[in-house]
């Protein structure tokens, strides 16, 4: 553990060369050893990124630039490195695996070969030895049929394998430093948790000094040796696992930690005699293909889904990627029409009404999007596009910006916000203003379709926290997709667990995320990231049952 | 409430669009281009006040002469001033450039976006968008002249429908994936009517890519005009337009190169000059190529 394999040294990094430029790595300083993982956690913005790719030297050239400070790796300088020996010294000496691994490949070569490259531009190895090693490092990360896999295009691959497809290709050169960033990020948590064991198994086998960076607190539970913690291009702190998550010594660590949500849920809710606001009965969607020659595919990405939800009660739908729970709400909401099953909204059935018809109901059930930078039109105006609903619905215009005003102060923004742009505010003040606007309408019901998903974990507990508040007051009742059991377990009443397409489990929260009855939802929760830890209290979930 | 002040996310940041004519001078040659073209329209505008003749007035005793104090460029073979029909030949160059550009594009991004949003209008109007740009567009203005007579209004229809099509696919290009946009769909939910979600939500997405393909559309209507007086499709021979001007002196070019010289260079100039404030109007409004020059947000 004592050998330093990477040497971060008051690195700073600044946007162009001139004296003057603002510093986005601002005298960072960290240090990963032999076999250890240093995980590098922080918000969005925090440099966490920039860190990692000065050390590739995969800096955007000319306009992020290192100024100051030394990156040793093995004892020897990077940031004076010339270009070729970089060139060299990624892939034999550190290597680097990606978010995203569909974009990371090359979707017109089989993967095999996108390995073999690694192995031919750095060893003088003939083909035979190449395609031994290749298949021996598939095997390695555990992938199933390595023949067939090795002359597959990367989009035959499911995502999980695509990123196994990586890290043999980081790794088949056994290269000291591995630089993960965010690579979980993009995957169901069932795969997540197979990816981090598979890193975790392989730098135990190899020797190997991973750098991983990541937003994700349950992540870092799961992995870290050590953790530093950056915010704002700074390191904030830096310790042991345990150091950092029982004894933060730094008020922004103590918050990120506080806003992490519980896996436990909240206490619950007492039962309501509430009327039923919605209800889908038997909701199907299945989407047809027909092809040149007339044969048609059919893919259902919904069946028999029967929901039931009170007024002022929130209705969990988790799932991973492709189980249906989006599908369900853009029927529900009729943003897509559902092929079977019936949707009834305050006594209405409007599974079957015309685009016409539908239109006075529409204002009775709102939705607010996962992507806060594309659910706001760039060009209109916040009080603009508050009021639209409102004018649509036949209030006069003064009278609608003038309760866009109040709606802004609701959600906790200045009423002046009203005539700003979107691209002026944060995603999570963005989030607010679609909120906003959902809620401009009085619907009986909101979708949040992963409305907090794309926002870092101290905005997100204050949306959730707006969003509990907004039901308090108003009595709307929510529906709420998520892949995130944590943030389901803190807002939701009841939960339905989703898996292709069907509800597999349904039930108040409490029961079904504490003692679920499906194999499935036990498979989810086992998963789930840092399930061991109760972050909010700085201990382990054993301690807070034993109390 | 501290944590709100966070640094805000690294994502790109979509600027809402703002018509600025900053780019108009971005380089020294946009600059100048920009400049050619300013003198050219003035010289247009104001052509009754700058040209030192009547273009239109024979005068067989002075054919062909050089040039001189009196006739700055000389005359052609009908003892007509050249600058004053060079001078006047700009009007109908722009008249007609201008004018496709904006009808064009006014019918293409109806076209286009009624295309985009129904899908039954779509397979029938691409088809005929498919057709229409099949046919060449040289051989379709001559045919609608021929067939009803050289006017400034037949040769602008004429150059004007093959342009439709391109305009009309790129804004159906541009509303097909606009409308996919979470935005979109958030005023679908709030109730907002086709109408409203079009010119609203849609509309404002083709301007910047309307403006590029508007500034093409006018030089290559510029140079059909061009072509088709060249070839005595166009407008009526005494009427001055640089394509006329470049034809008559065609037969004279071997006495006096000038005759042709002149016209060809303005109708360079010009054509250059609209296509390089098209390139930098493209490079100013793409998000794409503004993140090339300036690197990460």
């Amino acid at each position: 553990m004592t050998d330093t394999v990477l040497d971060i040294r008051d690195l700073v990094v600044s946007l162009g060369r001139n004296a003057g430029a603002t510093r986005i790595i601002d005298g960072v300083s960290l240090d990963v050893g032999r076999r250890e993982t240093l995980c590098v956690v922080g918000e969005s913005g925090s440099g966490k990124s920039v860190t990692s790719l000065s050390v590739m030297g995969l800096l955007q050239k000319g306009s992020l630039v290192p100024t100051g400070g030394s990156i040793r790796l093995v004892g020897e300088e990077l940031l004076t490195a010339s270009d070729r020996r970089m060139r060299q010294l990624r892939a034999t000496r550190m290597a680097m695996i990606f978010q995203e691994p569909m974009t990371a490949l090359n979707p017109v070569l089989p993967v095999g070969r996108q390995i073999d490259e690694v192995l031919r531009a750095h060893t003088d190895l003939d083909a035979r030895t190449r395609r031994k090693r290749i298949l021996d490092m598939m095997d390695q990360v555990r992938l199933p049929e390595i023949e067939r896999i090795f002359a597959s295009y990367p989009h035959k691959l499911s995502g999980g394998q695509r990123q196994r497809i990586m890290i043999a290709m980081a790794l088949v050169l056994e290269p000291k430093l591995l630089i993960a960033d965010e690579p979980t990020t993009a995957l169901d948590v069932t795969t997540q948790k197979q990816i981090l064991t598979l890193i975790r198994d392989l730098q135990r086998d190899h020797g190997t000094a991973v750098l991983f960076i990541t937003h994700d607190m349950g992540v870092v539970a799961e992995i870290a040796d050590r953790v530093a913690v950056m915010r704002g291009g700074r390191l904030v702190e830096t310790g042991s696992l345990d150091s950092i998550l029982r004894a933060p010594t730094n008020e922004y660590t103590r918050n990120l930690l506080v806003s992490v949500p519980s896996l436990v849920p909240r206490a619950p809710r007492p039962e309501t005699k509430e009327p039923v606001v919605l209800e889908a009965n038997d909701l199907g969607k299945v989407y047809r293909e027909r092809s040149f020659l007339g044969s048609t595919r059919e893919v259902t990405a919904a069946k028999d889904v029967t929901l039931i939800l009170r007024k002022g009660r929130t209705l969990g739908i988790v799932g991973e990627s492709g189980s249906g729970k989006s599908t369900v709400a853009r029927c529900i909401v009729r943003l897509i029409d559902p092929t079977s099953g019936g949707i009834r909204l305050a006594g209405c059935e409007i599974s079957e009404l015309s685009r016409r018809l539908l239109q006075p109901h529409r204002k009775k059930i709102q939705i607010v999007f996962q992507d806060p930078y594309r659910s706001l039109n760039p060009r209109v105006t916040v009080g603009e596009t508050i009021a639209e609903g409102p004018i649509n619905y036949g209030t006069p215009r003064a009278e609608a910006l003038e309760k866009a005003r109040e709606l802004l102060e609701l959600v906790d923004l200045p009423a002046d916000a009203i005539s700003r742009y979107p691209h002026q505010f944060s995603g999570g003040q963005r989030q607010r203003i679609a909120i906003a606007r959902a809620i401009a309408l009085d619907p009986d019901v909101l979708v949040a379709d992963e409305a907090v998903s794309a926002l870092d974990v101290s905005v997100q507990a204050q949306v959730l926290e707006l969003l509990d508040e907004i039901q308090g007051r108003l009595g709307i009742a929510l529906l709420f997709i998520t892949h995130d059991l944590r943030v389901a377990a803190q807002i939701c009443d009841d939960v339905a667990v989703m898996q292709h397409g069907r509800i597999v489990e349904q039930g108040p929260a409490g029961e079904v995320l504490t003692n679920p009855k499906q194999a499935y939802t036990r498979a989810l929760l086992d998963a789930a990231p840092g399930r061991g830890w109760d972050f909010a209290n700085f201990r382990p979930v054993a301690a807070t049952a034993a109390e | 409430m501290a944590i709100e002040t966070l640094p805000g996310p690294s994502i790109p940041i979509t600027r809402p669009f703002r018509p600025t004519l900053g780019f108009l001078a971005a380089t020294p040659i946009i600059a100048t281009a920009t400049a050619c073209l300013l003198l050219i329209v003035a010289m247009a505008i104001l052509a009754p006040y700058l040209a030192p003749h009547d273009p239109l007035l024979l005068a067989p005793a002075q054919r062909l002469k050089p040039s001189s104090a009196e006739f700055l460029l000389g005359t052609d073979a009908y003892g007509r001033d050249l600058l004053s029909r060079i001078i006047f030949g700009a009007r109908i160059s722009l008249l007609i450039g201008v004018g496709a550009a904006i009808v064009s594009v006014g019918i293409g991004l109806v076209i286009g976006l009624v295309s985009g949003f129904f899908k039954w209008v779509d397979a029938v109007m691409m088809r005929v968008m498919d057709g229409l740009m099949a046919i060449p567009a040289i051989l379709l203005a001559i045919a609608v002249v021929s067939l009803s007579g050289a006017s400034v209004v037949t040769v602008l229809v004429a150059i004007t429908i093959p342009e439709i099509p391109r305009v009309a696919r790129l804004v159906r290009a541009v509303v097909l994936s606009a409308r996919e946009e979470p935005y979109v769909e958030a005023a679908i939910s709030v109730g907002s009517g086709l109408p409203k979600i079009m010119w609203r939500h849609l509309m404002p997405n083709t301007v910047a890519p309307l403006i590029v393909q508007g500034t093409y559309v006018c030089a290559s209507a510029i140079l059909t005009e061009a072509i088709l007086s060249f070839l005595g499709a166009g407008l009526s021979p005494e009427t001055p337009t640089w394509g006329n001007i470049i034809a008559e002196g065609r037969s004279y070019f071997q006495i006096k190169p000038s005759l042709i010289f002149w016209p060809g260079l303005l109708l360079s100039i010009t054509i250059l000059s609209v296509n390089l404030i098209g390139d930098a109007a493209r490079d100013a409004l793409d998000p794409r190529m503004k993140q090339r020059e300036g690197g990460k947000a």
